[in-house]
């Protein structure tokens, strides 16, 4: 842990105790998570208090951690089937609605990330707290504290069903008026469950179950071997690179 | 005398002033604004569950189709949201193209404001200024890209290739000869970077066209100052970004205070308004052209005196080249594999953004270790611009809500993503 980190690591962790659990430091924005009990209180400090002073909520989203780091094709071992078949996965999009997965039990499956700014600090910050319920999931709203967050926070809410308590206006925002499901739920198919069209003999337009095939054509693969130690591979890019520079020069020389 | 009541109207979805597809409804007093309730969504293309169940290169294509006015910039956040996952850097000529070309975009995303706004306003002929403009910005994305909006140019990694030698001039035709053809090509007899040099070059004449329609015009500054005010308490609180932030006094800039790319080389200025109304924010974006003609013009400088790779060698996740691929197994190999399965990146989350011209566009990208994004989720200025309108558009007349929808530079490709 460089000097930075571990000075920005004690910042919070003198300031919240164990309410917050510090996770990392990367391209300048702190990232950490916060209890959902406290949630509240948190903020506000993050926003009042003279270390923090983040004025500004940028972005508030929803994530689903549902199959998190689940591959859909086997890469660790020798495989007899084509990487082309796949396998019959229920990722995004392989699966209907009436056959839709279900969602094992996931501890915390819904989190909500915050990204904060501070302008007096030029800092930026990385906030996550977990729903405690997954079938019905709740947090607290930040409405109050910063009001940018009420658009996102209906967003979350349409998308990923999480409930904000204490948000004065909890409507569907981005969905069509009506519409049952959140659909970036990951156990939601990318195909949707209705399909909309117009009908000439009825007069108006009606919904109908979706005829289409699920169908995709990359699956999902982990890979976590070492060919991306990226530093190795731009030291061995610099080299090719010399050299071909090397090789260069004299033809130019000969042209000359 | 009878009882007047507030009554409700509809504004849009479908109407000239709504910039696309917003459905406003407006609860009024007479003519003026009670409430406004935007409802959006109607461009809704669930970019971010689409963007999940592909390999990563294939998203870059959605990102071009979010703010349909400023293509470039999309991609620079999604694509340097790769590269900061990945740990990989661009070489320095690739990212001054791309310097280069988000000052294009946002010198035509501007243009195109300018633009819609005065038609909103009633000031019909800056439109046709501004297009005579915005042709040749199309011409220089076609040159580099081969499509006029949807570019596809900046990958992770560097940008697809490299500035092309020759512009392609105007042909005769029917239409264009002559003299005409002579004039049209004046510029177009030698490189890409020629012509964009000669283009910012001549800019700001073009830009004191716009400002002789507008700036000093009665109509213009009847309608557009003193309207839909936001301090700038206000505009942090509603997480307003970009010009919206700037007009209102605050100095903030990514290009300044978290530069990337290059910006950090480049000697440029921050406009910034002092009111927060709708005419201090039309001048700021006035400056910012200005300013954008600044930066295209060192890049150029730089361009033309360095020329290089614009693509990182590192065939783990960048394609190696048709010619490599003919004599060289390996080459073949990593191209049959980034084509079919795609690169796999590392976990870990990060957020990148930029500067767009309409704000901070952010991209906040989770990733498992897998060939496809786990949650890409994207930050468009726009969506929390329009969420303040209410706040703006109170106690203003109907006709304001137009200039406040105008100024607020909205695109509902991203607003509704």
């Amino acid at each position: 842990m460089s000097d930075t980190t571990k000075a920005i690591s004690e910042l919070f962790s003198n300031r919240f105790g164990d309410r917050v659990v510090f996770r990392s430091l990367e391209n300048g924005i702190a990232s950490i998570d916060v209890e959902v009990d406290a949630w509240l209180e948190v903020c506000r400090a993050l926003r009042d208090e003279e270390d923090f002073s983040y004025e500004q909520l940028t972005d508030l989203c929803g994530v689903d951690y549902l199959s998190y780091g689940q591959s859909e094709w086997e890469t660790e071992d020798v495989s007899n089937e084509g990487f082309g078949r796949g396998v019959e996965g229920f990722g995004p999009g392989r699966f209907n609605w009436a056959e839709r997965p279900e969602a094992v039990d996931v501890k915390q499956r819904f989190g909500i990330v915050v990204h904060l700014l501070s302008f007096r600090h030029n800092r930026r910050l990385r906030l996550r707290c977990y729903a405690p319920d997954e079938g019905m999931p709740i947090v607290p709203s930040l409405v109050e504290i910063w009001s940018s967050a009420n658009w996102y926070e209906r967003e979350t809410f349409d998308l990923f069903g999480v409930v904000f308590e204490g948000h004065p206006d909890l409507r569907r925002i981005l969905t069509d008026y009506g519409f049952t499901g959140h659909p970036f739920r990951k156990d939601f198919p990318l195909i949707g469950n209705v399909a909309v069209r117009y009908d000439s003999l009825k007069k108006r337009v009606v919904y109908e179950p979706v005829e289409i095939e699920p169908r995709v054509g990359v699956p999902r693969v982990l890979r976590d071997d070492s060919r991306y130690n990226t530093d190795e591979l731009d030291q061995a890019a610099d080299v090719a690179a010399e050299k071909e520079a090397a090789e260069a020069a004299p033809l130019d020389e000969q042209e000359n | 005398m009878a009882e007047i009541r507030n009554y409700t109207m509809n504004f849009g979805p479908q109407h000239p002033a709504a910039h696309g597809v917003l459905r406003l409804i407006l609860e009024m007093d007479g003519e003026t604004v009670v409430r406004a309730d935007p409802h959006i969504g109607l461009l809704h293309r669930a970019t971010e569950k689409l963007a999940e169940s592909k390999p990563f290169n294939q998203s870059i294509g959605y990102l071009d189709r979010l703010d349909y006015m400023s293509m470039m910039c999309n991609e620079h956040a999604y694509v340097r949201a790769i590269e900061q996952l990945l740990g990989i850097e661009p070489p320095p000529r690739a990212q001054y193209i791309r310097t280069m070309f988000d000052e294009i975009t946002r010198f035509s995303n501007h243009l195109l404001w300018i633009a819609s706004c005065g038609i909103d306003l009633g000031a019909m002929t800056v439109f046709l200024y501004a297009f005579r403009e915005r042709e040749m910005v199309m011409d220089m994305y076609e040159a580099v890209s081969g499509a006029r909006m949807h570019a596809a140019y900046y990958r992770p990694g560097g940008v697809y290739r490299d500035l092309p030698e020759q512009m392609a001039p105007y042909k005769e035709s029917r239409w264009t000869k002559g003299k005409d053809l002579k004039r049209r090509n004046e510029w177009r007899e030698g490189s890409l970077l020629d012509f964009i040099e000669a283009f910012a070059k001549d800019v700001p004449d073009k830009i004191d066209e716009y400002e002789t329609l507008l700036t000093n015009n009665r109509i213009w500054k009847q309608r557009t100052v003193g309207i839909g005010v936001v301090s700038p308490e206000k505009a942090l609180q509603m997480g307003c970004s970009g010009v919206m932030l700037r007009g209102s006094g605050v100095e903030w800039d990514l290009r300044k205070k978290q530069p990337y790319a290059m910006y950090d080389k480049m000697d440029f200025d921050i406009p910034v308004g002092v009111g927060g109304d709708c005419y201090d924010r039309y001048l700021v974006r006035v400056e910012e052209m200005r300013q954008s003609a600044r930066i295209i013009l060192q890049c150029v400088d730089w361009l033309k005196k360095n020329p290089g790779h614009v693509m990182l060698k590192n065939f783990k996740v960048i394609p190696p080249t048709r010619e490599e691929m003919k004599d060289d197994m390996e080459a073949l190999i990593h191209h049959f594999k980034l084509f079919t399965e795609g690169y796999s990146v590392p976990a870990g989350e990060t957020y990148a953004a930029v500067e767009a011209p309409k704000g901070e566009f952010g991209c906040y990208l989770v990733s498992d270790g897998a060939n496809k994004p786990f949650r890409a989720h994207f930050r468009a200025p726009g969506f929390a611009h329009l969420s303040g309108m209410n706040e703006m558009a109170r106690g203003h007349m109907l006709a304001d809500a137009v200039a406040i929808i105008s100024t607020l530079d909205l695109v509902f490709g991203e607003v509704d993503r």
